[in-house]
């Protein structure tokens, strides 16, 4: 299982959402995505967007004021 | 369109997308594309003043004319246009360059990017037809991959969707 990592700091919505589904959609399943992102929105936007797609949310957590999540591609 | 046809949670949403100044030009793109990311077939209908956001050359223009709730951060505190002011050659453009600037700023997408967005995550884009002829746009005035049509083709889209909004 590989993983991957994506740099979403910066960005408003809903590029991290976009920019996640761009990375996901060139992995395989059961592969890890993880994000690093600023905006606020994407704590709620994150665990919307996997509970919607079925990819499942690992973690959903900050460092130092980024928020950080892992996502699992279905 | 998504192929999603054997998904059973496949879900669609229809937009009608009506206006195409910089700050009306933001809401369908962005349910446009955020949908599509989210496994939704998503069509945009462009009719009237949305129909120029299909353009090559999109050059959304702005105004706070008119806009009374219109306020821009600006030292702290934050500011509004009266219209005697907005209505003075060169200020729309004004307005709309320091809100392109706060957006680019603050991270927010261009709609140029929403829109290679769009096309990329297969979002259905219906130039009005009758709009078309009315302001006499050509085809060649329009991005690649749009489809031309009619209320009805947006009606045999929006009966089978799930939302269907007007913007």
């Amino acid at each position: 299982m590989a993983e991957e990592t994506l740099n979403a700091e910066g960005l408003n919505c809903p590029l991290p959402i976009i920019k996640a589904k761009k990375a996901l959609k060139g992995m395989a399943a059961g592969d890890v995505l993880n994000i690093r992102a600023t905006d606020p929105g994407s704590v709620a936007d994150f665990a919307a967007f996997c509970s919607q797609t079925g990819n499942e949310l690992l973690s959903s957590g900050t460092d130092n004021g980024v928020f950080t999540f892992a996502i699992r591609r279905s | 369109m998504l192929d999603n046809a054997n998904l059973e949670n496949a879900k669609s949403m229809s937009i009608i997308v009506t206006k195409g100044s910089l700050d009306w030009a933001y809401p369908p793109f962005i349910l446009a594309t955020t949908a599509a990311a989210m496994d939704v077939d998503v069509t945009l209908f462009f009719t009237f003043y949305g129909l120029p956001l299909l353009k090559k050359d999109m050059n959304p223009k702005f105004t706070p004319l008119g806009n009374a709730a219109m306020e821009m951060p600006m030292m702290g505190g934050h500011v509004a246009m009266p219209n005697m002011v907005s209505m003075l050659p060169g200020v729309g453009s004004m307005a709309g360059k320091m809100m392109k600037n706060l957006m680019a700023r603050k991270g927010v997408a261009s709609l140029e990017d929403l829109r290679d967005a769009a096309v990329e995550l297969e979002v259905r884009l219906i130039a009005c037809q009758m709009t078309m002829d009315l302001f006499e746009y050509s085809l060649d005035d329009m991005i690649d991959g749009i489809e031309l049509g009619g209320a009805a083709t947006y009606m045999e889209s929006a009966l089978k969707s799930d939302i269907n909004l007007f913007i």
